[in-house]
């Protein structure tokens, strides 16, 4: 059984029509890729799976909840469906520890003194032992990324979604985030990235997902696609970025 | 006749003085909690709660806060319940107050990054936990300098009380004027005492928000 099941979801702003019936199934431990120009609809097809956007038809069932606009249980969805952004948006008021520590001490109820022990857990595994009592403002991009990667693991998620999560870093930080998703996904977590990597959804990826115009245009397993793209128009795109 | 001496209109204002402090901290406490509820009505996107507060928000800041003291202290009277002027000033000055600090905080809430409420709402918070942990935290910082600057216009607001018969400052000065006929001296003393409850205010509200510029 999948952990993510989308099927035909068609989804518009006003008159634009983004996501033109987008089909994806997503198994527990499965890692995709998801590829494709800009404004083909990647990220509102990922900001659709944790509730953030509304669709208009076909539907989404994650881990078991069924994503429908407003009846869904959007709490209970997105306690087990993280999501790590572009600008990383952690809390600039709050230190890295306490960005890890707020979800599961508000949402969870976990207490502070287990939430912190969490906090120094994650925040291990990315790397950032060190770091857990400095703000936002005192870290490298590199390590704010880290940080809001273990905001969303301290939630211990079912998938994390990431989207294009190393776009807004200077080329030497792009490794350090590259290296922790990698790890992630050794250790079984689900992912779905979107992202401009080609080479780490290559190597990193089970699943290669291209999207062109809001739609599932070719997608396979990521080694096979790559070296043989069918359509001309990954052919053209995996030219262009490569 | 009565002699009234220098220092005697001096205290008798500064006594009065003290019922326009009292007013002024009663609406804006009042007005600030009221305020901080309309905040969160404003800002639910929920369309029945919104609308309500957008209303609210136009009637108060749309009309004079003189109409509004003549409201509450006539209109209530309408329905047989006695009035005092101290309550009629209360209530119509932590409305107007709610109303205009309402909108101040909306400011701010609406200054903080979308990234922030999309990052809280993927970590599961609801829009009230999402406003006390994050949004507020952050938009508070900003709102202290508009919020002291307006204060002083509260202050000077209280002044209308003096209409519905409420003693504090403006109406000891006229009462003052009527018993001494020295109108220049006692406006001025007035005007002063305005002054020197006013500019503090003022002065650290644009101190703050100075400090705040060179924090960016
Ligand atoms: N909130 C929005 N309102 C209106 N149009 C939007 C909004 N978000 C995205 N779009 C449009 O949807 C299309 C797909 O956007 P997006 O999903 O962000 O693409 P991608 O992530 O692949 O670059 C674009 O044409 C974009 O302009
Ligand atoms: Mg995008």
């Amino acid at each position: 059984m999948s952990l993510v099941s989308i099927r035909d979801v068609r989804k518009s702003f006003g008159s634009n029509e983004v996501l033109k019936g987008v089909s994806l199934d997503i198994a527990k431990g499965d890692v995709v890729a998801i590829i494709g120009r800009s404004g083909s609809g990647k990220s509102t097809l990922l900001r659709c799976i944790n509730g953030l956007e509304t669709y208009q038809s076909g539907s989404i069932v994650a881990d078991g909840i069924e994503v429908a606009g407003a009846n869904t249980n959007l709490r209970e969805l997105r306690r087990h469906v993280g999501m790590v952004f572009q600008q990383f948006n952690l809390f600039p008021h709050l230190t890295a520890a306490e960005n890890v520590m707020l979800a599961p001490t508000v949402v969870n109820k976990v207490s502070k003194a287990e939430a912190r022990a969490t906090a120094a857990e994650v925040l291990a595994k990315v790397g950032l032992s060190e770091k857990m009592d400095a703000y936002p403002s005192e870290l490298s991009g590199g390590q704010q990324q880290r940080v809001a990667i273990a905001r969303s693991l301290a939630m211990r998620p079912k998938v994390l979604l990431c989207d294009e999560i190393t776009s807004a870093l200077d080329p030497e930080l792009v490794n350090e985030v590259l290296r922790v998703v990698e790890q992630l996904a050794r250790e079984g977590m689900t992912l779905i990235l979107v992202t401009h990597e080609m080479r780490f959804a290559r190597d990193v990826g089970t699943k290669l997902v291209f999207m062109h115009h809001g739609k599932v245009h070719e997608e396979g397993v990521p080694k096979e696609v790559f070296a043989a793209p069918r359509t001309p128009e990954l052919q053209q795109f995996v030219g262009q970025v490569s | 006749m009565l002699q009234f001496s220098f220092w005697d209109i001096l205290s008798n204002l500064l006594i009065a003085t003290q019922w326009t402090i009292v007013l002024s901290l009663i609406a804006f406490f009042c007005g600030g909690i009221v305020g901080l509820v309309l905040l969160f009505m404003r800002t639910s996107r929920i369309a029945p709660l919104e609308w309500f507060t957008k209303i609210y928000i136009e009637f108060f800041q749309g009309t004079p806060l003189l109409m509004q003291l003549f409201l509450f202290f006539f209109g209530i009277a309408l329905f047989g319940v006695e009035v005092s002027p101290w309550m009629a000033a209360t209530l119509a000055l932590t409305f107007w107050t709610s109303a205009f600090l309402t909108e101040i905080w909306r400011g701010c809430v609406e200054a903080i990054p979308k990234g922030q409420w999309e990052a809280s709402s993927s970590l599961a918070l609801s829009y009230i936990e999402q406003m006390r942990y994050v949004i507020l935290p952050q938009a508070s910082r900003i709102a202290v300098a508009p919020t002291v600057g307006f204060s002083v216009q509260v202050i000077k607001g209280t002044a209308l009380a003096s209409i519905i018969g409420f003693v504090e400052l403006t109406k000891a000065g006229t009462m003052l004027n009527n018993a001494t006929f020295r109108p220049f001296l006692v406006y001025s003393l007035v005007a002063l005492i305005y002054f020197c409850l006013c500019f503090p205010l003022s002065w650290w509200a644009k101190k703050i928000e100075g400090r705040l510029n060179v924090a960016r």
